[in-house]
């Protein structure tokens, strides 16, 4: 069956609503919160830091730690808290999605944590999260040669889509989903795949999710910039 | 060509800030081909040829010659390892202590676990060991009074232009203060409610550092106050 009209009546190559806010941690030194839809991250980041156990260490750079957690309540079925196979993954392909834009080779043997919470969950946490730790990491202070902006793409029954809802995931026998990031260059920083796409799709797919980031790096850097308006120089 | 974002307006990591070889980056920001990126959430400052960015937010980074106030969290058979809120700890060797230490000397006597010191950055290593001193006018191991953090990228504020902001506070309260570049604070007053009424200014000015006329501001609550 063909899948002519997208469940919520986007456009497909339309993104949910998108918020963005930072310094919403007060104790953290940097956070921000991301809202994509009824997908709502935050991301608390600290440090550079000292860092132990003292294995860990790198003394020609700083180590990036990110953690990626679903609060128990942010889906419909309750979700055991703690570290999962799901967690550790992502928490591990946003670690690496962050770091080409990073330069921690200031700060060696020290860390920067990053922690994720998904409040809220309608499909692309990942993405969310992503994005809510790049826009902490920039508050933090962190010095970034650019910021990164992700979104999720995937196909939809026989269509193309952008940022699909948690409907469209499971339509049918389940949708192909493509979380992609990338910095503002369009330069990208992860893809991963699950499912099945042919080669033109795929293009089209990244077609769709440079068009995405670009808005959203837009409505990332507005959300910095407004925050601290009316800031004077001394 | 040229600049292309406006003198002293904001900038996020990323952004362009300057086309062709005509500036040069300094502070906060890096030459990628042809453009001069931001590196930093800061403030755009063009100085002649020279762009910086000024960091609004971040945790302390360290520089020569910086006042710090730190807390002694560690000591080995020479040194003490002061905390100076920064990912490094500042090592104060036993011959940088202001206070003569006898030989075999028991290090604690001088500098407890816990006891804040008012230091000075003498030196910063390649790998991030920080040296620091006590030796100099002004620093010293601190006794009575109280210490209070505020966010470093703020401390300019609070010092305000040629320290007006500070001595201000100092008259206002009958305080002694100590500004730490770290963001450390030390105020010592004849009595507490001084100290109380010193500490409330102090981050007063913190939450209210981009309002214009705080001096005024600040001014107008230490009379209201006294």
């Amino acid at each position: 069956m063909s899948y002519t009209k997208r469940f919520d009546n986007r456009k497909f190559d339309e993104m949910r609503k998108i918020e963005a806010k930072v310094d919403i941690i007060p104790r953290a030194d940097g956070s921000a919160m991301f809202k994509i839809g009824d997908t709502v991250a935050i991301a608390a980041v600290y440090g550079p830091r000292s860092l132990h156990p003292k294995f860990l260490q790198d003394p020609e750079k700083g180590i990036l730690r990110c953690n990626y957690t679903m609060m128990p309540f942010s889906v419909s079925e309750r979700i055991r808290p703690g570290p999962s196979r799901r967690s550790t993954e992502i928490s591990l392909v946003t670690s690496k999605s962050l770091l080409p834009v990073l330069d921690l080779t200031k700060f060696p043997n020290a860390v920067v944590d990053v922690f994720i919470q998904i409040i809220q969950a309608n499909a692309g946490t990942r993405c969310a999260g992503i994005c809510a730790a790049s826009m902490a990491l920039a508050h933090a202070g962190i010095p970034m040669k650019d910021m990164v902006a992700a979104v999720s793409v995937g196909k939809v029954g026989d269509k193309i889509v952008i940022d699909l809802n948690k409907e469209e995931e499971d339509h049918e026998e389940g949708a192909t989903d493509i979380p992609v990031a990338m910095n503002s260059e369009g330069e990208i920083t992860l893809l991963q795949l699950d499912g099945n796409v042919n080669k033109n799709e795929l293009f089209q797919a990244l077609e769709f999710a440079k068009k995405g980031c670009s808005e959203i790096d837009v409505i990332q850097r507005k959300a910095l910039k407004d925050f601290y308006k009316g800031v004077k120089n001394e | 060509m040229g600049i292309l974002i406006k003198e002293k307006s904001i900038v996020v990591p990323g952004d362009i800030i300057a086309e062709g070889m005509d500036y040069l980056p300094s502070l906060g920001c890096f030459r990628e081909g042809k453009h001069v990126v931001s590196e930093r959430l800061g403030l755009l400052n063009v100085d002649n040829r020279f762009i910086k960015v000024i960091p609004l937010t971040g945790s302390y980074v360290p520089k020569v010659g910086d006042t710090v106030i730190g807390e002694v969290k560690d000591m080995s058979f020479g040194a003490w390892f002061i905390d100076i809120g920064c990912a490094y700890d500042g090592t104060l060797m036993v011959r940088d202590a202001t206070e003569f230490v006898e030989k075999d000397a028991d290090l604690a006597q001088v500098y407890n676990f816990g006891d804040f010191v008012v230091a000075k950055i003498v030196k910063i290593t390649r790998h991030s060991s920080i040296h620091i001193t006590t030796k100099g006018p002004g620093l010293r191991k601190i006794q009575g009074g109280k210490v209070i953090s505020v966010t470093p990228s703020k401390v300019p504020r609070v010092i305000g232009k040629q320290g007006s902001m500070v001595s201000m506070i100092k008259d206002g309260t009958n305080c002694t203060i100590v500004v730490g570049q770290n963001g450390k604070i030390w105020i010592n007053g004849k009595n507490p409610d001084d100290e109380l009424l010193a500490t409330e200014a102090i981050l007063k000015v913190e939450n209210e550092s981009h309002i214009d006329g705080l001096t005024d501001k600040i001014k107008a609550f230490l009379e209201k106050k006294k």
